[in-house]
């Protein structure tokens, strides 16, 4: 049996120090948490960035080290710092001797870095090694390489190498959810259908329970199945919270891609050992042929300048889209004279809050509102440009009439200045995979000295 | 009328990955969930989300009472043009829908 510890599904959402004491005191063989994902959008891939604050992040990375110390087991992260680049490993590096030197603790650490030259995707892409995922871009050589990071998903076979240097941390960048969980299991000899479907189920933590902020979870994994265990008072896992996880994020619940093969959990069976623990055996891991890993990446897509203002009367509020279509055209001519620009050369966009800004053209519900917000997005090839063009809206913006016979009109600006830069934005453009002869060969392991 | 969201215990939103969107239909009953299923065509869900209906996967669950829903986003997530990061707001439209 190989019990493994996860604390919550990602580090800095928290979790219950009761329950992970608890957990340490039962005995367990590895602690892995994750540390991000591309859910919270391209621009923390592309600058290479945390979502999270560093404090947050130090404090509950201390939690598990000092957790780790007690247990005398690996503590592993995948996707360090929410997009896994290699400057996120580093980050986490220096947190990570910052806390054992404050703790007057020792580790072994070990990095796997996931980031990719473009070189080697280039290269990929010429040799036919790169394949196309369902509903991913067009890729080229230059899209490639207009990337201001690329990252491959890592699987079980890189974070085992890890664990076979015998480090008591591992830090690693982008790595499948699953994999930082399944490695432990599989090194053991468990059999890799139960071991990657506990992963999917753990990965999250106690998503997979009654009260999922609660956090910690263990699985125990062994030859036949794996049992689900919440450690959180009042936390409990049920057949229905446990097999509904596999919807979570899944385009498909049954079947789930991994480097090396899938997982089919059509025939798992679901089993409630008592109001907390639930047991599931049947799962199936098929091998592939070839052994491939994700790509994902992300480039500058453009500069934006932003302005919010709240429309009030009545009168504006009804004919609001009128007077949005109607801004646009006079200000689209306005910034091409003075700026000298032509329409493909920037764009302009009016969000109606209140009316259609979630979901635009396909929303169904209409009401009558007491006010609607219209957030102006300007985006364009550079900074200086965006911002000279929410400037130009600015006026419009603030006193445009719905027509020329009524009174010079104000509209309420939240702030001063009413333009907000918000800098380079970014956009995914891999949704492929890249076949490997070695899992190694688009990973770097490296134990520190 | 009836719609999804009177007789459902839950209808979430979010994305699978960066370039796709799932919609879980918690039914909550094998009642609920057999009405959902019959009066609910995945040719309604595609002309609601002006999605081609053959890019949707659907998946009628009965073990779970869940009726889900993937397709490609129009948008990428992130996109200049995108809307809604985490795939949150197609859960509420898919929840006011009227049941035949």
């Amino acid at each position: 049996m190989t019990r493994v510890l996860i604390p919550s599904g990602a580090l800095g959402l928290g979790y219950d120090a009761d329950a992970l004491a608890r957990g340490i005191a039962l005995g367990v063989d590895l602690i892995a948490i994750d540390g991000g994902s591309t859910d919270s959008g391209p621009s923390y891939l592309g600058r290479g960035v945390s979502k999270y604050a560093r404090a947050s992040t130090k404090l509950e990375w201390q939690g598990l080290i000092l957790a780790r110390a007690k247990a005398g087991c690996p503590l592993v992260i995948g996707t360090a710092g929410t997009c896994g680049s290699d400057s996120m490993v580093d980050w986490l590096v220096e947190i990570t001797q910052e806390i054992l030197k404050e703790q007057g603790l020792s580790a072994k650490i070990a990095t796997v870095k996931s980031e990719q030259p473009a070189l080697r995707v280039t290269d990929a892409l010429v040799a036919g090694t790169i394949s196309a995922l369902p509903a991913a871009p067009e890729i080229s050589a230059d899209i490639v390489n207009g990337c201001s990071h690329i990252v491959a998903l890592a699987g079980i076979e890189q974070i085992s190498a890890a664990l076979q240097t015998g480090a008591d941390i591992i830090i690693a960048g982008r790595t499948t959810d699953t994999a930082i969980i399944a490695a432990l299991p599989i090194m053991n000899g468990i059999n890799p259908g139960p071991a990657w479907h506990g992963a999917k189920i753990g990965e999250c933590g106690a998503l997979c329970a009654t009260n999922p902020q609660s956090g910690v979870i263990t699985v125990d994994f062994d030859n036949d199945g794996f049992t689900i265990t919440p450690l959180a008072e009042g936390a409990h896992a049920t057949p229905h919270t446990v097999s509904a996880h596999m919807l979570y994020e899944n385009t498909d619940p049954f079947i789930l891609y991994e480097p090396g093969g899938h997982l089919d959990v059509t025939d798992a069976q679901y089993t409630a050992l008592d109001d907390t623990r639930v047991r599931v055996t049947g799962s199936i891991w098929h091998p592939s042929t070839r052994y491939t890993v994700k790509l994902e990446g992300a480039r500058v897509a453009g500069y934006q300048s932003i302005i919010m203002v709240l429309v009030r009367d009545a009168h504006y509020v009804e004919n609001i889209q009128k007077w949005c279509d109607d801004i646009i055209a006079k200000h689209c001519e306005k910034a091409c004279a003075r700026l000298t620009l032509t329409p493909d050369d920037f764009s302009v966009e009016l969000r109606i809050i209140g009316q259609n800004a979630t979901l635009g053209e396909i929303e169904t519900r209409e009401s009558t509102l007491a006010e609607v917000g219209v957030l102006a997005i300007v985006t364009a090839a550079d900074q200086e440009t965006a911002g000279n063009i929410a400037k130009l809206l600015n006026p419009y913006l603030l006193h445009h009439p719905l027509t020329q016979l009524e009174e010079q009109p104000t509209f309420a600006f939240p702030f001063s200045p009413a333009e907000i830069d918000r800098g380079a934005i970014y956009e995914f453009v891999l949704n492929h995979v890249m076949v490997l002869d070695d899992p190694m060969d688009a990973f770097v392991l490296t134990v520190l000295p | 009328m009836t719609q999804i969201r009177d007789i459902a215990v839950k209808v979430r939103s979010k994305n699978a990955g960066p370039f796709w969107v799932t919609i879980d239909i918690f039914c909550g009953s094998e009642p609920a969930f057999d009405q959902i299923v019959k009066s609910l065509s995945t040719d309604r869900v595609a002309s609601l989300f002006q999605c081609e209906v053959k890019t949707i996967k659907r998946f009628d669950i009965p073990s779970l009472n869940v009726v889900k829903f993937s397709f490609p986003r129009p948008h990428i997530q992130g996109a200049v043009s995108d809307r809604d990061m985490h795939g949150a707001a197609w859960a509420p439209l898919l929840a006011e829908l009227d049941l035949n």
